[in-house]
């Protein structure tokens, strides 16, 4: 679609102008960062969905009502939209029922903290920079291997695509690397806990 | 159970809203018109 080049002060002009398929290509631009925001704030498909409707209808009616003010700055406009609209969401379904302390109830019967504290977040930080400073010790063919597949999470067989090697190559790389680092770790002396 | 050392830094889930969202938002577009009137806005949604 030749919209798709278009700037989104370009897009948000035509689309008051009565283009609508402007809209359509604003949209198909930003709806994954505007779902994905939401998303990640509500953790629910279905309230996402309605949350980035009424974000969108809200965006309508500002546009059509020509009360917009084009600044070069669309997507925040509506991100900011959408977290109004998650911060309402929030308010209106009560989600922090209140509780007055007695001597039968008391918060702290119920409530127990598991967030790492400073000193496992400062441990689990430092394991994961001596890890990565020891992967700078493996060839370089394994190291490439075991990033792609413990980091960036792809499977052998996208691995064994980008790689142009064969799965079994790669699994080979893999368990190599594995290999490697333990005989790293043991020849250091090193201890990897948390 | 090994302990897992690494962090999914880059796994990025690609999420979208549903087709019939999108289709909803494009459809109130295109059914909403809003004429001015002195200091009054007035919308239509044509059916």
């Amino acid at each position: 679609m030749a919209n798709l080049v278009f700037p989104d002060a370009i897009l948000v002009k035509n689309y008051i102008s009565g283009d609508e398929s402007a809209l359509t290509s604003l949209i198909e631009r930003h709806q994954s960062k505007i779902y994905g925001f939401i998303y990640s704030k509500v953790n629910d498909r279905d309230l996402s969905d309605d949350i980035f409707q009424d974000t969108f209808i809200k965006v309508i009616n500002t546009l059509k009502t020509k009360s917009y003010n084009e600044e070069g700055k669309f997507l925040p406009w509506v991100m900011r939209i959408a977290h109004n609209l998650v911060v309402d969401h929030y308010r209106k379904s009560n989600k922090m029922p209140f509780n007055r302390e007695t001597e039968e109830y008391s918060i702290f019967n119920y409530m127990s903290d598991n967030a790492p504290t400073i000193e496992s977040k400062m441990i689990t930080d430092q394991v994961e920079a001596d890890l990565t400073r020891l992967l700078d010790e493996l060839p370089e063919d394994q190291k490439e291997v075991l990033i792609m597949r413990m980091y960036q999470d792809l499977s052998f067989k996208e691995i064994s695509e980008l790689t142009g090697v064969s799965i079994n190559t790669a699994l080979g790389r893999m368990r190599y690397a594995v290999i490697n680092l333990r005989k790293i770790i043991e020849k250091n002396q090193i201890i990897l806990t948390n | 159970m090994a302990k897992l050392y690494t962090k999914k830094k880059f796994a990025v889930e690609n999420l979208k809203p549903k087709k019939e969202t999108i289709s909803f938002i494009l459809n109130y577009s295109k059914a909403l018109s809003i004429h001015k009137i002195g200091n009054s806005n007035f919308q239509i949604i044509a059916n």
